[in-house]
């Protein structure tokens, strides 16, 4: 009874763990593109819990999120091909160039709500396509950045193998699962479900909304610029699609069919639509008509994602 | 009507000229209140008469037209909402408002944490707060709920949420306490319990209570003051307001 409650209590972690489990020891005997894909997951993931922060956990739908995530792809490819800067380099600037813009973008949509924060993150991601496509000397304009070198970590370690890049990302992935987990059950965290359930009542508790939802917007930013400078290494291209508006559209997928506020959930969901995407692809060129159906699918049957559905059948539940 | 003038104490809460104006309709109109410490007040008018904007204005959650609102002679009037909660005030709304997705201990712990310096720590798992914790349980078994503490807020009855939506206010020990409509929609049983609650809270809290229910409003308060159409109407005791000719015709209709 007691080691049952303590499951249920600690889901979020025995699912995380046996997740990495499968995903250290399952790929050397899967095909290469299996693994790829796996690899294409994680980084996505990645994007999606930290949007899953935004708009699972403090309902700030930040429908341009994906773009965002590519300022953080665009710093490392610029560094790593134009001024051979190491890794260590391009991730810390990646992230600190996202966290800056994070941080005076948030000063302006923070203030907003609803349909509104939405269509002004979507704008502003618009904006950084824009400079993506347009500023051609330092984007590379529609050619995009490509030939970027994988990273160089020393110990005769060869990043270009796909199968030890996988683990790189794995690596990434696990540090910024565990820190997104730690801030979820945080105090900080709790204040954000707070504010996502009852936003006014929080104003009378003595919260200042306002800077709770500004330092969520910046970290969950900054964590998707982690993913940026992962995704850049992982393709070796970046292009100006990695900010369209279809990119943002799809992380956001990610989290509403996976299900929002449960961070399993947008995993799910873009592994789910990376594999799909892909295999799909194989077939039809038809990919958004797909993608659309099954949202409209979740839309209808699943409101809260795959993991709300499942909840249904679980019919004792504490907390988070 | 003013005739209630007590000496210059300083008042738990005074407003002058207080008025709020959404486009063209005047919600609340020019008032003028003052509560002494400890005392309470029932505010009491028909509906749209701008008891609910009122104490929006008052804790901030509206940004007042003109006019002013002090606490304890402290002018709160252009504080943000959250800083008036640190100076003593608390509120409680009339249409229920908790964090329906969580338990009713986290409901408590999140009210507990909102005046500590910790509510943003980012890295320490929240059960690890004792002290928190246990503030929020020794308030939930003040209010008698501690046996519901792991229920979901969400899946309570009506009765159980509307004291919990008190118990919320009560965690940070407020010195001034604003309970919007607290029975609203309640059995008789259910109203005699937070009618209870009420009547317990220590006497040194100062209680102001918007309250439809007139046997409540007699029960809790001393004073009673009637709001119509945006003004205040009237004031004076409950026997007083309930002989009121007018206050008769606006609040219960016309009939005796």
């Amino acid at each position: 009874m007691i080691s049952k409650q303590l499951i249920l209590q600690n889901w979020l972690w025995v699912i995380l763990g046996a997740a990495v489990l499968l995903l250290v020891v399952l790929p050397p005997v899967l095909p290469i593109f299996i693994v790829i894909l796996l690899t294409q997951g994680l980084i996505f993931g990645l994007v999606a819990m930290s949007l899953d922060i935004l708009i699972g956990y403090t309902k700030l739908a930040a429908l341009g999120h994906a773009a965002y995530f590519a300022i953080g792809a665009y710093t490392a490819a610029i560094l790593a091909t134009r001024h051979a800067a190491g890794f260590g380099f391009c991730l810390f600037s990646g992230i600190g160039l996202r966290l800056m813009t994070a941080a005076i973008i948030g000063l302006f949509v923070i203030r907003l709500s609803g349909v509104y924060f939405l269509m002004c993150t979507l704008s502003i991601a618009m904006c950084f396509w824009g400079l993506a496509f347009k500023w051609t000397q330092m984007t590379g304009g529609e050619n995009g950045i490509s030939r970027i070198p994988r990273p160089n970590i020393g110990f005769s370690v060869d990043l270009y193998n796909n199968l030890t890049f996988h683990y790189f990302v794995l690596i990434f992935f696990v540090l910024c699962a565990v820190l997104i987990v730690l801030l979820v059950r945080s105090p900080f965290g709790r204040t954000l479900v707070g504010i996502r359930d009852g936003e006014s009542r929080m104003r009378v508790l003595g919260y200042n909304v306002w800077l709770h939802k500004y330092l969520a917007y910046i970290i969950g930013s900054t964590f998707a610029g982690v993913a940026g400078v992962l995704w850049a290494f992982f393709n070796r291209y970046v292009g100006y699609t990695d900010v369209s508006l279809y990119r943002c559209m799809e992380v956001f997928l990610m989290v509403s069919i996976g299900g929002q506020g449960t961070l399993i959930g947008p995993n799910i969901g873009a592994f789910l639509i990376v594999f799909m995407r892909n295999l799909v692809s194989a077939y039809t060129n038809r990919w958004l008509l797909v993608i659309a159906i099954v949202y409209i699918l979740t839309a209808r049957f699943a409101p809260m994602g795959f993991i709300g559905y499942l909840k249904r059948f679980q019919k004792v539940r504490g907390g988070i | 009507m003013n005739s209630i003038i007590t000496e210059s104490v300083t008042p738990a809460l005074e407003c002058k000229g207080l008025t709020k104006r959404f486009d063209s309709l005047e919600a609340v109109k020019e008032v003028n209140l003052r509560i002494e410490k400890g005392e309470r007040r029932a505010i009491i008018g028909p509906n749209g008469a701008g008891k609910t904007t009122l104490f929006s204005l008052i804790s901030g959650l509206y940004p007042v037209t003109s006019g002013s609102i002090r606490i304890f002679d402290r002018d709160i009037t252009h504080l943000p909402s959250y800083r008036r909660t640190y100076l003593g005030l608390g509120r409680t709304f009339q249409i229920t408002n908790l964090f329906p997705t969580l338990t009713v201990l986290d409901n408590l712990v999140i009210a507990a944490m909102g005046l500590q310096r910790m509510k943003f720590s980012m890295l320490k798992p929240l059960s690890g707060y004792r002290q928190i914790n246990e503030r929020a349980s020794e308030v939930l078994e003040s209010v008698g709920m501690a046996e519901k503490r792991m229920r979901v807020v969400k899946n309570l009855s009506y009765g159980d949420q509307r004291q919990i939506e008190i118990a919320l206010a009560l965690v940070n020990n407020p010195r001034v306490l604003l309970l919007d409509e607290p029975t609203a929609g309640l059995s008789q049983e259910a109203t005699a319990a937070v009618t209870g609650m009420i009547g317990r809270l220590d006497p040194q809290i100062t209680v102001l209570i918007i309250e439809h229910n007139m046997d409540v409003a007699l029960q809790v308060a001393k004073l009673i003051t009637v709001m119509h159409q945006g003004a205040l109407f009237a004031e004076g005791p409950p026997t007083e307001i309930r002989n009121n000719r007018h206050v008769q015709e606006i609040y219960f209709g016309t009939e005796d």
